[in-house]
């Protein structure tokens, strides 16, 4: 594929959020929806742009949350997948476990977080790290089963011990899913540090936006809202980045034979 | 001088008996076929004879050693390839001398000593996916080399490739055979392969799978082109298929 048709494939994306957009201006230009319901976007942008000091000072602990939690979640689900893996039984009594703890609504638990762990960043993080556990953990669970077993035999074979096959075949096997699951991860976890901010601390974008709610400011709660998109899609084209990074057999090309 | 024997060996699972008082050999430098219909025990055999699974009796010898249950000790080589896609080929194919506590650098130039003799010179930092089957199934065979002290069981390497790449590999594992010491045991269904590599052919069949036959190619090696189309060939084919 050319450069210029791999840029071609987006033209219908980029036409259609445009479409949308020039749609929502006119329609809050001609008046049908009163302004102080529906900012059009360039009140938005004007939001955006005189309070940017502000937003990008809560912002800061969005981010440092979403960060930290993304980093405690991957390093604990790697720790928990990979003990379910090698011992059975920690994967019968764990499992269904872990299913629970995604039932359980984000909205209802943020406020006893925040009562236990205070309103400082402690209970964002935690949140963070319950939301982002199990996608990432069940994507490795998932790279660690669709080892092929002949592909351990053969590794036996060669006198391979336990540690090795992981490291050699186990692990690799498992990046691709485990990347799916960070993918959606990363996404959760911005809303889930948002949410929590909603329900009770002193900074954040989330807190931003309930005091902008309070104040009937919709043009800054647009604001947030495209901000919070654009760090999900930033973060998103990282996990992209270092993804490709990680696995460059993946962009090696097929069929390039002798 | 044999270098790889088993004693009498025997396995069942739940009950029925899959392989029965198996009693084979093989002599250094040898090619030779284990031929029979599926279903008959051979991959069991194999898995035993490189020690993945333990017989219920007997025991395997590799030179004067037992090795009954001892994986490591011969080189597998499963039916399909089996590179790991993640790895270059020069790391797939140096990955058994890794895993004996090579360092990696040694490792990879030890085994790069090897690609021009296999055919497989400039693939070195390729990944898998980007050969060709007959190419990928050449440094399987690299790797399994390299995996083995000189002894090698090929679980039916070339089933999975067309008719004309087949038969390109029949000639060019014969003349790598030539230039390297190296003892193979060989499972496959195929009948015409079976007399065109081998040195000796066990047959296996029924079940529980035993040896019901051992035949000798006496055809010396290098084998003329046309020697499927002799009477000879044709000879040890109908011994073969009233044995099956």
């Amino acid at each position: 594929m050319s450069k210029a048709q791999s840029y071609a494939k987006y033209i219908p994306a980029a036409v259609a959020l445009v479409g949308i957009i020039l749609i929502w201006q006119l329609v809050c230009m001609t008046g049908i929806v009163p302004s102080y319901m529906l900012p059009s976007p360039v009140e938005v942008v004007k939001a955006l742009a005189s309070d940017i000091e502000t937003i990008m000072f809560h912002a800061k602990f969005t981010l440092q949350e979403t960060f930290y939690g993304l980093l405690i979640g991957i390093a604990l689900s790697f720790i928990g997948a990979t003990l379910m893996d090698r011992f059975g039984v920690i994967d019968r009594a764990f499992y269904p476990l872990m299913i629970i703890t995604q039932t359980i609504p984000t909205i209802a638990i943020a406020p006893i977080l925040v009562l236990w762990f205070g309103f400082d960043m402690a209970p964002k993080i935690i949140l963070v790290v319950i939301t982002t556990y199990f996608p990432i953990a069940v994507g490795l669970l998932d790279g660690y089963k669709s080892v092929d077993k002949d592909e351990i035999d053969l590794m036996r074979s060669m006198g391979a011990g336990r540690i090795a096959i992981f490291r050699h075949v186990k692990f690799p096997a498992a990046l691709p899913h485990f990347f799916s699951g960070l993918k959606i991860a990363s996404s959760y976890a911005v809303v889930g540090a948002v949410v929590s901010e909603w329900l009770g601390g002193f900074n954040g974008l989330g807190v931003y936006m309930t005091r902008m709610r309070k104040a009937y400011a919709f043009d800054n709660m647009f604001a947030v809202i495209i901000l919070i998109i654009v760090i999900s899609l930033l973060l998103l084209l990282l996990v992209n980045i270092i993804s490709k990074a990680a696995m460059p057999w993946k962009k090696a090309e097929r069929g390039n034979y002798e | 001088m044999t270098i790889l024997r088993t004693e009498n060996i025997t396995k069942s699972y739940n009950d029925k008996t899959v392989i029965e008082d198996i009693n084979i050999h093989l002599k250094e430098g040898e090619l030779v076929s284990l031929l029979g219909v599926s279903g008959s025990g051979k991959t069991t055999l194999f898995n035993i004879i490189s020690g993945l699974i333990m017989p219920d009796g007997g025991s395997v010898q590799l030179s004067d050693r037992d090795i009954t249950g001892k994986p490591g000790s011969v080189a597998y080589m499963l039916q399909k390839d089996m590179l790991l896609p993640h790895k270059k080929i020069i790391d797939n194919v140096s990955l058994p001398l890794l895993l004996k506590g090579m360092p990696r650098k040694d490792a990879r130039a030890h085994a790069d000593k090897f690609f021009e003799e296999f055919g497989l010179e400039g693939t070195q930092y390729k990944y898998p996916n980007q050969l060709s089957g007959g190419m990928k199934q050449r440094a399987a065979l690299l790797r399994t080399y390299m995996a083995s002290d000189g002894v090698v069981l090929l679980d039916e390497p070339f089933s999975a490739l067309d008719t004309l790449t087949k038969s390109a590999m029949h000639k060019w594992y014969l003349q790598v055979m030539e230039h390297i010491s190296l003892s193979t045991l060989f499972i496959t269904h195929d009948i015409d392969e079976a007399i065109l590599l081998s040195d000796r052919i066990y047959i296996m069949s029924g079940a529980p799978g035993k040896i019901v036959d051992e035949i000798v190619i006496e055809e010396k090696r290098p084998r003329r082109d046309d020697f499927n189309l002799t009477p000879e060939f044709l000879e040890y084919k109908k011994r073969i298929i009233s044995k099956l």
